[in-house]
């Protein structure tokens, strides 16, 4: 069969459209897989039991499990509960779940590895518990893990590719629209392979940029 | 040993000789032509303050960090870098063999047992049986006395315990030169005499030494002659009776005064 | 929970769950090997080889495993490369987790204090040597709980297969979910076995790790 790259050009516009929907869905789930990270590493070290011990069960369950799995069980299972949601919110819900829990555990150790005394200083100056932990501990927590969040966010992108399968029209799933038409899957997933490539490149180097303003800012 | 061999081997006493050695970093020259000899059975201590380049030399001896420019003749056999890799590989391995060296930070096999350690070498390089292996490390390890230890691993053992294990190591490859870079600088005070010690009883057996210490006293005691060195030159040399008590050298007794004093305050 | 239908359909994700392992246990092998030329290659003494290993990471990290996948399964055909869908799941996945197993080889090794190799040599070991006996026995100890994170995250990994029509766990969870209308059931069932395998090999893992661990 042969290759032929003179049929990409044609389809451009459907290919870079689904590159501001893969940066889109990344950035959308990355949002919600930072706040929800801090939200779950906060319920796993001090909630009460009747709200830790499910949201532990769950962070299990999202730990063990492929990510693939998850999606289709947010997808379908959201149309079984009556949630009628668009394909690209069910893709940010589930991609934003699954890093949010790894992302949890990367910020509980910090929170756990912020001295003692930031929080006895902190309640000696007349905070209470939930200030101290938001003004003083959450913070310091948070700037300790952004090189491994950071790292998590990478590994988001390249997932994102997943979403197509439960009909996000992402970069992965535009290539496949337009190999439905040429029927030339190496053209059209090679390039895909490219731009991930360069989206990657160029997250890592926002990425790097991020981690040295928070470093210079202790 | 290789065919390089056929100059002077009979020529002096002399063991090590460094002509002209040079080394720099980029712009930077950390040894500036220096020439040095040392002879069988004497043992040498080196001086100078932290990047005098003392170090380097002392590296330079079997080829851990190789001259820049300048020979390394090691008992009338010069240490050849111009060699095809593979042939220089052999080449170096077989003078290796005859210098052994102790670092500042020891550098043990932490996943070998003492006895590992020390046996290692002899076994892989000479092909000796497990039972010669063994009174080889019980003969070695008696000799730093560290025999009770044989079965221990390195990170059981003192800071001191490990030094004298690692003499013992350098030992049994039954090396006629031995190269000290700081050996005891990383120890507890405590801990320095029993590895001071040890290397009292080589230099009674009259063990070729190159010894980098900044431990003036030891050296004084110990050696047959001091060298010091300050930016990448030899300053001034001679027996310590000389070097220590009546130096020529501005620089050397700048060096000294400061040392001395910060030792005659530490011993308050 | 509808427990009825748990118990009618489990042996069929049982079955499943064997592709899964089968695919777990081939592209963990293909991936160390890998990862042991990568390593290899990204510390050779030849330049094109350290270039070659380097693209290889970067290539294999820098994009989704999916259109890897994609690309070897559906592209490869016409370059000549006609592969079953199993065979280009082992393939396609062994070499993204090769990648990162590079990475990780190659960090245990060269964390290896240099003084170690250095201390080998100057007892008249050669370079080769050196490494045998020296560096590479305390990387591999130190490689052992690094490479259990790949291998936790390759048998989840495997589930990408599914996009390619293999009939592992995630594909039957997916099939069952369009014919049952249960995606609960569905997704604790093969949820539940894949918990199963991570929890054994980790105790593997750990096992290992603490049978070589020095004193």
């Amino acid at each position: 069969m042969g290759l032929d790259f003179s049929v990409v050009p044609g389809y451009l516009d459907t290919i870079l459209l689904g590159v501001i929907w893969t940066i889109a869905i990344t950035v959308a789930a990355a949002v919600v897989s930072f706040f929800g990270g801090i939200l779950f590493a906060v319920i796993a070290l001090y909630a009460p039991w009747f709200i830790r011990l499910p949201v532990r069960f769950f962070a299990w369950l999202f730990m063990g499990t492929p990510l693939l799995l998850q999606l289709f069980l947010i997808y379908f299972g959201l149309v079984e509960l009556g949630i009628d949601l668009p394909a690209f919110v069910a893709g940010v819900i589930g991609l934003g779940l699954h890093f949010a829990v790894y992302n949890s555990e990367l910020i509980q150790t910090a929170i756990l590895a912020v001295d003692k005394g930031q929080m006895e200083a902190a309640r000696t100056l007349g905070c209470s518990r939930g200030q101290a932990l938001r003004k003083v501990v959450i913070p310091q927590a948070v700037r300790d893990v952004i090189p491994p969040i950071g790292n998590n966010m990478i590994a988001l992108l390249k997932d994102s590719a997943l979403v197509s399968v439960i009909g996000v029209s992402e970069l992965t799933l535009s290539a496949q629209l337009a190999i439905g038409r040429t029927y030339r899957p190496f053209e059209f997933y090679a390039v895909a392979a490219v731009l991930y490539y360069i989206v990657n490149l160029g997250m890592e180097a926002v990425l790097r940029r991020i981690e040295r303003k928070t470093a210079l800012s202790r | 040993m290789s065919d390089t061999s056929t100059t002077q081997k009979s020529e002096t006493q002399k063991f090590v000789d460094i002509r002209h050695a040079q080394k720099s970093y980029g712009e930077l020259e950390v040894l500036k032509d220096i020439s040095l000899t040392v002879d069988r059975g004497e043992i040498v201590a080196i001086i100078g303050p932290s990047g005098s380049g003392k170090s380097t030399l002392l590296r330079a001896i079997n080829d851990l960090d190789p001259l820049t420019g300048g020979e390394v003749w090691l008992d009338g056999v010069q240490i050849n870098k111009d060699l095809p890799h593979r042939q220089y590989e052999k080449h170096i391995n077989e003078m290796r063999q005859q210098v052994g060296m102790v670092f500042q930070h020891f550098n043990l096999f932490p996943h070998l047992s003492v006895r590992e350690n020390v046996t290692m070498a002899p076994k892989l390089l000479k092909g000796i049986s497990d039972a010669e292996a063994n009174a080889l490390a019980e003969q070695q390890l008696t000799h730093v006395g560290m025999l009770e230890r044989i079965d221990y691993y390195p990170s059981q053992l003192s800071g001191g315990q490990k030094q004298r294990v690692a003499i013992a190591r350098a030992l049994a490859m039954n090396p006629k030169l031995m190269l000290f870079d700081e050996a005891t600088s990383a120890l507890d005070p405590e801990l320095v005499e029993e590895v001071n010690l040890v290397m009292k009883r080589l230099a009674e057996e009259h063990m070729t030494m190159i010894i980098v210490t900044h431990e003036m006293d030891f050296a004084a005691s110990v050696c047959d002659r001091v060298i010091f060195m300050d930016k990448g030159v030899v300053v001034e040399e001679g027996p310590p009776s000389v070097v220590f008590k009546n130096p020529t050298q501005e620089r050397t007794k700048e060096f000294l005064r400061k040392h001395l004093s910060q030792y005659a305050e530490s011993a308050k | 929970m509808d427990f009825e239908l748990i118990l009618k359909v489990y042996p069929y994700f049982l079955e499943a769950a064997v592709v899964t392992v089968e695919l777990s246990v081939l592209t963990i092998i293909l991936g160390l090997i890998c990862g042991a030329l990568g390593t290899a290659a990204r510390l050779s003494r030849f330049r094109v080889l350290r270039f070659l290993g380097a693209a290889y990471v970067s290539v294999f990290r820098g994009t989704p495993a999916l259109i890897q996948l994609f690309l070897l399964y559906f592209g490869g055909p016409q370059i000549g490369i006609q592969l079953d869908a199993f065979e280009a799941g082992v393939i396609g996945l062994g070499l993204n987790i090769g990648a990162y197993m590079t990475e990780t080889m190659r960090g245990a090794i060269i964390a290896i204090d240099h003084g170690q190799a250095e201390a080998a040599r100057t007892l008249g070991l050669s370079k080769a040597q050196a490494f045998r006996k020296v560096t590479l026995p305390q990387a591999l100890r130190l490689m052992i709980r690094p490479l259990g994170v790949n291998i936790n995250a390759q048998i989840k990994g495997t589930a990408l297969v599914a996009a390619i029509s293999v009939v592992e766990l995630t594909y039957t969870a997916q099939r069952y979910i369009g014919s049952t209308y249960k995606p609960f059931e569905m997704f604790f069932l093969a949820g539940i076995l894949y918990i199963i395998l991570i929890t054994i090999t980790g105790k593997g893992v750990a096992y290992l790790d603490r049978k070589v661990r020095l004193p």
